[in-house]
């Protein structure tokens, strides 16, 4: 076979590209112990971890280690995730590590991921399920430890802002064996007494084990199923626990929930004010409504309205008086041409004139010769008069 | 017990309400006016008046849960 001559850097680099071309070396957990531990003033944590038959170098970023929930030093049993890969430089493998815990509790990272998944599936983180808390809570209860700085900040910020409310605490086992039960009697009480209008249910800081209550499936049920709103105040902002994904609202901090829980007194005066003012105001533009409208209605008072009216029926009566009038004119005037007319073709007229009218004995008018040649006598009218003729038989 | 906190801020807000449709008249509204500033008194009083109160929940020699006054332990 061909001897391959490499040089030291391109072995080194070749064994990196050999080892990041691995899926298993980007995702992995190790176990081990630390030793060597050293805290670099960049930020930068160096360690080793160990185990029985060997050792493996490791490194943790500043950006990385700002997420530890612990201190590490030497000893310490822990589980460290992250990457295997080559530093050319010094030409060895180290771990580069993003997250780290204390070995003890992997497996309870391991059963808290299981059960949330489990939790959410059957469908007790719903949005849909969450009820909204009552906006003046006139009692309000606690379930927690009955000493320790949860309940003194609870009870602090609460008479602080709303002390018009009554706090009632259940005084229960936060931690240890029997701690998951005494939450839920605690739950349990409170909606079988219907004792109060809103409920947190909480705990101080403190360590995975130590929160561990909050986390079990009988805390994560009997929240769900409070028919009073659950306020979760675990811990402190960064803990996370079931119960705050089951809860109708998740407070990151004991003091946080009684905030949450209760409305401010300086607010509540600052509106009640508001309204005061409004009201007054209102008050004040209805009643100046009200006047300038009662003005209106004054400037036509019952005698100026009688006066208004004689004033139309004077005006009317003048112009009916006018037309009448013109009617009248006019109908004179037709009168009179149809005089003028009738006089023209009277007979009378026509009668001065020298024209006669015969009449025979009935009085009818004889408007022929022939009739006159059957008669003797008839009268003849003339304008002035009627005398009796005879007549003259014969030819004319 | 006179009337509950709740019950008389939301009462007064409805007050407000109706003053501000206009759809009340002279009479109406002076009687409301006059209701509205009892209900801003007394809410003021309730909330000025109000004291502390904390009770812890033991059980007591029946075995029955009963209300405690609680004080803090410094």
């Amino acid at each position: 076979m061909e001897k391959i001559i490499a040089t030291v850097s391109q072995l080194n680099n070749f064994v990196k590209r050999t080892f990041e071309a691995n899926p298993v070396f980007s995702d992995i957990w190790i176990k081990g112990e630390i030793s060597n531990y050293k805290k670099h003033y960049s930020g930068h944590h160096y360690l080793t971890l160990k185990d029985d038959a060997g050792v493996l170098k490791a490194v943790m970023f500043k950006s990385n280690a700002y997420s530890l929930k612990f201190l590490p030093s030497d000893g310490m049993k822990v589980m460290a995730h992250g990457r295997v890969s080559v530093y050319e430089p010094s030409g060895a493998y180290q771990l580069y590590i993003d997250e780290m815990i204390p070995d003890g509790v992997g497996d309870l990272y391991v059963a808290y991921e299981k059960l949330k998944k489990k939790l959410e599936e059957e469908g007790l983180f719903d949005p849909e399920h969450k009820k909204p808390l009552p906006e003046y809570p006139k009692t309000v209860g606690v379930v927690t430890a009955s000493t320790g700085a949860a309940i003194r900040d609870i009870i602090n910020v609460i008479t602080r802002r709303y002390p018009y409310a009554e706090i009632v605490l259940y005084p229960a086992q936060v931690q240890g064996k029997g701690a998951a039960e005494s939450i839920c009697e605690g739950i349990g009480y409170f909606n079988a007494a219907q004792a109060c209008d809103v409920l947190i249910v909480g705990r101080g800081g403190g360590s995975i084990e130590d929160l561990w209550a909050f986390n079990e499936e009988i805390v994560a049920y009997a929240i769900y199923n409070s028919e009073i709103p659950i306020i979760s105040a675990v811990g402190h902002e960064i803990d996370f626990t079931i119960a705050d994904f089951v809860a109708d609202f998740r407070a990151p901090t004991p003091s946080a929930g009684a905030e949450i829980a209760v409305p401010s007194q300086e607010e509540l005066f600052s509106h009640i004010k508001d309204l005061e003012y409004t009201l007054i105001s209102l008050i004040k533009n209805s009643i100046t409504n009200k006047r300038l409208r009662l003005k209106a209605l004054k400037l036509l008072s019952p005698k100026e309205v009688i006066e208004n009216n004689y004033m139309r029926l004077d005006i009317l009566s003048k112009r009916l008086e006018n037309r009448i009038n013109i009617i009248l004119k006019d109908k004179k005037e037709m009168f009179s041409m149809e005089l003028v007319r009738l006089d023209a073709i009277s007979p009378l007229k026509v009668m001065q004139r020298g024209f006669a009218l015969p009449v025979n004995e009935n009085g009818n008018i004889i408007k022929s010769v022939k009739v006159l040649d059957k008669t003797d006598e008839f009268e003849l009218k003339l304008a002035d008069g009627a005398r009796k003729c005879s007549v003259i038989k014969g030819e004319k | 017990m006179a009337k509950g906190f709740e019950e008389s801020i939301k009462e007064l807000e409805n007050i407000v309400n109706q003053l501000e449709s206009g759809d009340v008249t002279l009479d109406e509204s002076i009687k409301l006016f006059e209701n509205g500033m009892k209900l801003s008194k007394s809410c003021q009083k309730i909330l000025d008046t109000a004291e502390k109160k904390v009770s812890v929940l033991l059980v007591d020699e029946n075995g029955e849960m009963q209300k405690q006054k609680f004080e803090v332990e410094e």
